[in-house]
């Protein structure tokens, strides 16, 4: 019957959950990737942006009369010069009663609203005479005092003078009766907590070559970007340009992590200033650039309190979060997400019934805050399980009974959660029970207890959360954001019997594309290899979202699985008819077309695919041969697919030194059917690595004057093998019950546990001497202080 | 800054002879002037190691030694390396573990782990780790970039 999945796709002989090695890798571990820098094209020019060195100053006069002067320099382009031909950004959540943000031009008019935003251009024919020339551009300022934190964004005038004040948003929520939940515990905790600025930090900084045929009046776009297809949109809206005179395509791709799936104004200024010169334009940050112009990611403080009754049933919660994102909302991602899932994630795990919460976002003197993997998840994880922590203290409870305790349970699905976060389905108890086995939770914990080295603290951290993954149509559709949340995939049956796929999602590592592979090897009874993948090309896949929250197997994946079975319907249609047999007792397996009921091996594809192309004259006349096919997946009614896990970790700090050492680190994860347990531990270990880094060292040092004091690799600080742990992941699987793949997103949960399990841990080696830690990333400096605070 | 000098040097097996900006550093050389874009730049400072290459068979950050510097030198990046098959083991072995995400940082990891095995000292866990701790991945967390050079190690009886 038409439409049918294929017998066998989840069994053991399926390719679908194998440790099948990523194909797309062998390029790249030849040095044969091709990246944004790699490309050339004829009579390219490259250009170099001139920045503000303020936080916050008005332009004056611009004189490039020496830049122009210098060898190879072709033009300057200043903010005012991209006015008529460019529209601005306007980063509003319409979906956000409240929410404002200024219009931001493509690059700074009339005063530049943080140290970096670009106010100029120069174009030149080398990239070197580019950058000496910017130099030479002369600027009049004038500084204005700049908003510096988020603090001062509340008690300043506002950045701009439009919106009155600096409050970009706020919003409560509020279930239950917290308040008397909280008058009624047992035991109440809190605890503050703050977290530093960080960046990205892909290891190829951003780029992009736009390429304006005035002929053809059609703009080619090569950027290193994981939606070509909101890039797509973007240039059309903003540079009145048609869709389909418009094509954006993604190479490889040097790690995006969310930071290469915001908008910036230097790539609309780029496509506008080749518009403007009719030739190709190249642009590459360096690295001293991506710190102060990349987005950046958790400038947030939020205050916290948990109700307990005394046999360790939580009863409430209640959260306070004040983040500051930069001088804009972003564009068409509004920046209001980290602090909206924090609010909007707390507490999710556990079975309690009143909450109280509010979240505010400002505005400030700084480059804009934008999506980084796992958004405002780690800020719900972080604050629940410290509470946890912190509550089973008091009490006397082993914080992983605390937890056990408080899960919900299976028979409690679906659920909303106080905070509004929705559970199809989850496995915390499962997760937990594994996880306790797999770190030998009961024996560390016993040896922690016993630990009496004077030099050093240990602790242990556990983390369990919630990850919500592959967004869906009713958050950006009422948002009035121009994203597509869906993604497509045209598979074609090539004439000697391999298959052609053609994704809309895209992929930066994560092994998305053999992951699409397994999916369509399993459907059509192909080998890997006889299956190529194209990605990130606007102009020629299906419509779609590309890489950001978690989505490229739960929706990509379920649209290649759509896909190939609509193809395998075609095919044996075919093959019906060329072996007068009906299609219902035909099947796929090993390149061939066989017998459903026997498996014996009827025709080969290659035979059915040559007689499709090549012999119609040999099929009866109403036989329709449709090789090649495509379908999309969307769920319109679904907000998210709601993934599952939990982490531990186990720390060692030195007491002389400050310094924490992770000792061990332990995952389970839930992220539904499995399609590759390589690719996802990978994916985990990854993120938890990102996730420790963030926790540990990183941080965008601001003086108060808004200038980034620490915008080299050699002062911020990143996780290197030498001190990052090995780490060991488990799996439990509760298959998505809304798609037929069963797989949910799995791209952000090992940063959102590792963030969560660190900040249980650390606090729970302090705790051993009365100390506690509250400012993210705990530096060697903040360790020792809160060790003399302890002793104090 | 626009001063030029000739150079001669070999690279990758084949006798190269340019006039080169005296300020040109040798990872733009390569990939500006002969098109090995295997070797990557991440930061230009000299701490990330995407940009490693190897010059008169000792590994160097491409984007701290001059071109002008390997004037009568030999350099080897990836893609010489990899057709010699000097890496033939190691990109089996990081093709099995995964231990290659988005690639970025990869030519350069190669050839640091390339010159660990093939350098005289122990190659424990601990060694890799400690050798491989100016060469950043952001996608991989490293565990998997360890296994697989300790594979290598094996199998060359390291």
């Amino acid at each position: 019957m038409a439409g049918e999945m294929p017998a066998d796709l989840f069994g053991a002989a399926s390719p679908i959950g194998k440790r099948q090695p990523r194909t797309e890798s062998r390029r790249l571990l030849r040095g044969r990737g091709r990246y944004i820098g790699d490309i050339r094209l004829p009579r390219m020019l490259h250009l170099a942006f001139v920045r503000s060195p303020y936080a916050h100053a008005r332009i004056g006069a611009i004189d490039a009369a020496a830049a122009l002067a210098m060898p190879g320099v072709v033009r300057v382009v200043t903010g005012r010069d991209l006015v008529p031909v460019t529209t601005p950004f306007v980063g509003v959540a319409a979906h956000r009663a409240g929410h404002k943000s200024a219009p931001q031009p493509a690059m700074a008019v009339e005063k530049a609203v943080w140290q970096g935003e670009p106010v100029a251009a120069v174009l030149a024919e080398t990239r070197a005479e580019a950058e000496d020339a910017a130099e030479l551009v002369v600027v009049e300022w004038e500084e204005l005092p700049p908003v510096v934190t988020a603090e001062d964004a509340l008690a300043k005038g506002a950045i701009h003078d439009a919106l009155g004040d600096n409050l970009a948003f706020q919003h409560t929520i509020k279930a239950g009766d917290a308040d008397a939940a909280f008058a009624a515990a047992a035991v109440v905790v809190e605890h503050t907590f703050r977290f530093d600025r960080q960046t990205g930090l892909a290891l190829e900084p951003r780029g992009i070559i736009a390429d304006w045929d005035p002929g053809a009046e059609s703009l080619t776009v090569h950027q290193s970007h994981q939606s070509p297809y909101q890039m797509l949109d973007i240039y059309a809206v903003h540079l009145g340009i048609p869709d389909h005179k418009i094509r954006v395509i993604a190479p490889d791709i040097g790690g995006g992590f969310g930071t290469k799936i915001n908008v910036y104004g230097e790539e609309l200024a780029v496509c506008a200033i080749s518009r403007l010169v009719g030739r190709p334009v190249r642009y590459l940050a360096d690295r001293l650039e991506s710190f102060v112009s990349d987005t950046h990611a958790r400038e947030h403080a939020l205050t916290a309190r948990l109700a307990v009754a005394a046999d360790g049933t939580i009863t409430a919660m209640e959260l306070d979060d004040l983040g500051a994102v930069g001088a804009y909302g972003m564009h068409r991602r509004f920046s209001v997400a980290e602090g909206m899932m924090a609010i909007t994630m707390a507490g999710a795990p556990y079975a309690f019934a009143n909450y109280k919460a509010r979240t505010r976002t400002v505005y400030n003197n700084k480059t804009q805050v934008g999506m980084f993997r796992g958004v405002g998840m780690p800020f719900a994880c972080v604050t629940t399980e410290v509470l946890i922590d912190k509550a089973a203290a008091r009490l006397g409870l082993d914080p992983v009974d605390m937890r056990l305790r408080n899960f919900r349970t299976k028979a409690s699905f679906p659920c909303v959660a106080p905070c509004g976060a929705k559970i199809d389905d989850a496995s915390f108890h499962a997760c937990l029970d594994k996880l306790i086995a797999l770190m030998d939770y009961r024996r560390i914990r016993a040896a922690q207890k016993a630990w009496s080295d004077p030099r050093t603290l240990r602790g242990i951290g556990i983390a369990t959360f919630i990850e919500q993954t592959a967004y869906g149509p009713p958050y950006y559709g009422p948002g009035k954001a121009r994203i597509s949340v869906q993604d497509g995939c045209t598979l074609r049956l090539e004439a000697s019997g391999q298959v052609r796929c053609i994704t809309s999602v895209t992929d930066q590592g994560q092994g998305t594309l053999t992951g699409l592979r397994q999916i369509i090897a399993a459907a059509l009874g192909v080998g890997y290899d006889d299956i190529e993948v194209l990605a990130g090309d606007s102009a020629i896949s299906p419509y779609g979202g590309g890489a950001w929250a978690s989505r490229g197997m739960a929706i990509g994946g379920e649209a290649a699985l759509k896909a190939a079975i609509a193809l395998r319907d075609n095919i044996l249609a075919v093959a019906g008819a060329i072996t007068q047999r009906e299609p219902s007792a035909l099947s796929l397996r090993n390149g061939h077309v066989i017998d459903a009921a026997t498996g014996r091996e009827i025709i080969p594809l290659a035979e059915v695919g040559h007689i499709g192309y090549f012999r119609q004259d040999t099929l009866p006349k109403d036989t329709v041969v449709e090789f090649a096919v495509t379908r999309n997946h969307v769920d319109n009614n679904v907000m998210y697919y709601t993934a599952n896990g939990v982490q531990g970790t186990h720390v060692e700090i030195d007491r002389e030194t400050g310094f924490v050492t992770v000792l061990g680190h332990w995952a389970v994860d839930d992220c539904g059917r499995v399609i590759n347990p390589l690719l996802v531990d990978e994916q985990v270990k990854g993120g938890i690595v990102q996730g420790l880094g963030a926790t540990l060292y990183e941080h965008c040092v601001y003086d108060e004057a808004g200038q980034l004091q620490n915008g080299t690799l050699a002062d911020y600080l990143v996780p290197m093998a030498g001190e990052m742990p090995d780490i060991a992941v488990g799996h439990i699987e509760t298959p998505e019950t809304a798609t037929r793949l069963g797989a949910k997103g799995v791209g952000e949960a090992g940063l959102i546990g590792a963030m969560g399990a660190m900040w249980s841990a650390v606090n729970d080696a302090l705790r051993g001497i009365g100390g506690s830690i509250e400012h993210q990333p705990f530096t060697p400096e903040r360790i020792l202080a809160a060790i003399a605070r302890a002793k104090g | 800054m626009t001063d030029f000098q000739d150079i001669d040097l070999t690279v990758n097996g084949a006798r190269v002879r340019r006039r080169v900006a005296a300020r040109q550093h040798l990872a733009d050389f390569l990939r500006d002037e002969l098109e090995l874009t295997g070797t990557h730049l991440g930061c230009e400072h000299g701490i990330c190691g995407a940009c490693t290459v190897r010059l008169d068979r000792v590994i160097v950050r491409g984007c701290l030694v001059l071109a002008v510097q390997a004037d009568g030198g030999t350099v080897e990046t990836v893609e010489g390396l990899s057709d010699m098959g000097a890496l033939k083991d190691l990109q089996e072995e990081f093709l099995a573990r995964y231990a290659a995400q988005c690639g970025f940082c990869t030519p350069g990891m190669l050839i640091t782990a390339h010159a660990l095995l093939d350098g005289p000292g122990p190659v424990t866990r601990a060694a890799i780790r400690d050798h491989l701790s100016g060469n950043l991945c952001r996608c991989t967390g490293y565990q998997a970039i360890v296994d697989a050079v300790e594979a290598v190690a094996r199998r060359r009886g390291r």
